[in-house]
């Protein structure tokens, strides 16, 4: 090898390494290193002025798996993900169907439907406030009208948990429907139109044709959900606090309680690790399962 | 048949639509009206804007709204300078090693920074950064999500470029700067608009590592200001709530194009 190629080698690693030390850095403090030091910390007791914090092995997730509340709480979130990620899906697909057919108002409805993805959590959670109060909300009105009975949506734990539901959908649906958007145009005019001299039925089309070219994106939808569903919690710290009796609690909020209200460092790591573990798991079905997705293209 | 099944899909598209806006009109409805005229939801009530009077009064928002704002943007352009030197050095330098970093920073994108919340806030106190600005940016800065995006951009660049720009006597760092940063601008505006919205309304990272006035952001002040054991009213919740998501709302509304765009563009990669 010529002695300018040996020294062009150098000179690109020495840049390259330059280039990426500043990212590299600041990923190792804020992820790499935390992510270990939260498997570290998970195997260690709480401390105390007493009893210094010792090493327990797994004696912290043994405590969680015991803990009738974590159950509670695991239970909630599987409950929170069976619910918005199909019901979001389904309606962004009959919002994308919608705003991509030949209906009046069409641009009003495309901003109607998205307009919900550029609020914060923060600001829909005391939108939706105003529709669940007791007595005075919305949804109680509109109930007295037919004779209902006033419901307390947000402190009774039967409902509760549907009401954070709710938020979630309306939250996260529009932002869904603009992948499908995307999808249908690229939906080639001739596959409409040969369909259309077939005779065949809008549903036939629809259900033939259409949901099977969308399904790459259907599953990429998919994983956005589910990680949604760990996500978006926000609204909690307005509308329900993860009440009445951790009906409405999720995952994220009872790690940040037991951080930050209980000050429970080591539960709250080892919650965290299982949640990296689940999330992991998402990563592994993106990967092998989404990216095999070339065979529809 | 044909426009009776089209009158159908309008008429449950709109449907959807006014259920969908029904939240906000709700909001602007009750943020202009008095607290009892709002939930009797009598149409010829009088108008009023004395609820924004009092919200403004009641919280310091000018200081929510440009620490937002300095938030945002110490975050952006942290994520410009960062994504761009490690965007350019995945997609164009050779070096040993680089492919098993690129799949480190692959990881980070399914670590969500949001789970690292308790070891994240431990490493911000141990650099001094509680309750600052920079504290609460620094963790977003390093995007992987952004490195990616600037790295598929880059590699879009012709090379004949990059050798035309070399062989007139243009450093690397130049070459960057002026063939690589300017190919990529809707890049960076797609990336841009989705980095201010989603950190204007990030709200559990700031809200744990912030604890004054001086620092908080809007959504977080919003949230303390709307806490039931403050007492105010759904009508001045209302108010603050629009005020608060007003900048946003009307970027939005002007630009809707570009930030429907812009979104795609992100998610899709």
């Amino acid at each position: 090898m010529s002695r300018h190629a040996i020294l062009e080698r150098r000179r690109q690693a020495i840049y390259g390494w330059l280039f990426l030390s500043p990212a590299a850095i600041l990923l190792t403090i804020f992820a790499f290193y935390p992510s270990i030091a939260t498997l570290w910390s998970s195997a260690f007791s709480r401390g105390t002025r007493r009893k210094p914090s010792e090493f327990v092995a797994n004696e912290n997730y043994m405590d969680l798996f015991a803990d009738p509340i974590f159950w509670q709480v695991v239970k909630n979130n599987l409950f929170y993900a069976g619910i918005t990620i199909p019901v979001s899906i389904f309606i962004a697909l009959a919002m994308a169907l919608w705003a991509n057919s030949k209906i009046s108002a069409r641009s009003f409805v495309r901003t109607a439907y998205f307009t919900p993805t550029v609020l914060p959590m923060i600001a829909a959670a005391n939108l939706w406030l105003f529709f669940y109060t007791p007595g005075l909300g919305v949804l109680d009105q509109i109930g007295s009208v037919f004779g209902l009975p006033s419901v307390n949506w947000l402190g009774q734990p039967e409902t509760a948990l549907w009401a954070v539901i709710i938020v979630t959908i309306w939250k996260e649906a529009g932002f869904f429907m603009i992948f499908y958007l995307a999808a249908l145009q690229t939906i080639s005019e001739d596959l409409k139109e040969a369909a259309d001299i077939e005779g065949t039925s809008r549903w036939t089309y629809t259900r033939r044709i259409v949901l099977p070219l969308l399904m790459p994106t259907t599953l990429f939808i998919a994983v956005n959900a589910m990680i949604n569903s760990v996500k978006l919690i926000d609204h909690l710290f307005i509308l329900t606090k993860g009440g009445p009796s951790d009906a409405s609690k999720l995952i994220l909020y009872y790690i940040w309680e037991m951080a930050f209200a209980f000050f429970d460092a080591p539960h709250a790591a080892a919650m965290t690790m299982l949640t990296i573990g689940v999330l992991g798991l998402v990563a592994a079905v993106q990967f092998f399962f989404l990216d095999k997705r070339t065979h529809y293209q | 048949m044909k426009t009776i099944t089209k009158f159908l899909d309008s008429f449950g598209a709109i449907l959807l639509a006014i259920i969908w806006i029904a939240p906000l009109l709700f909001a602007f409805w009750a943020a202009t009206h008095s607290t009892s005229d709002a939930v009797n939801l009598n149409p010829f009530s009088p108008w009023t804007f004395d609820n924004f009077r009092v919200a403004w009064d009641g919280a310091p928002w000018l200081k929510y709204f440009v620490n937002t704002f300095l938030l945002v943007t110490v975050i952006l352009i942290g994520q410009f300078i960062l994504t761009t030197l490690a965007g350019f050095a995945f997609a164009q330098l050779q070096f040993p090693g680089k492919n098993f970093v690129f799949i480190l920073v692959l990881m980070q994108l399914f670590i969500l920074p949001e789970v690292l919340i308790v070891e994240n806030y431990a490493m911000i106190s141990r650099l001094g950064l509680f309750d600052t600005t920079l504290g609460v940016g620094m963790p977003y800065m390093a995007s992987a999500f952004g490195i990616f995006l600037m790295r598929q951009s880059f590699k879009g660049v012709p090379i004949e470029l990059h050798e035309a720009a070399r062989i007139e006597g243009c450093g690397l760092l130049g070459i960057l700067w002026r063939v690589y940063v300017p190919l990529a601008k809707p890049t960076y505006l797609a990336y841009a608009l989705v980095s201010v919205s989603t950190h204007w309304n990030n709200f559990l990272w700031p809200l744990i590592v912030t604890n004054s006035p001086e620092t908080r952001p809007l959504t977080v002040g919003l949230s303390i200001f709307g806490a039931p054991e403050n007492g105010v009213d759904i009508s001045i919740i209302s108010a603050a709530t629009l005020m608060s998501v007003a900048p946003l709302l009307v970027a939005f509304l002007i630009f809707q194009r570009q930030f429907v765009q812009a979104f795609l563009r992100a998610g899709i990669k």
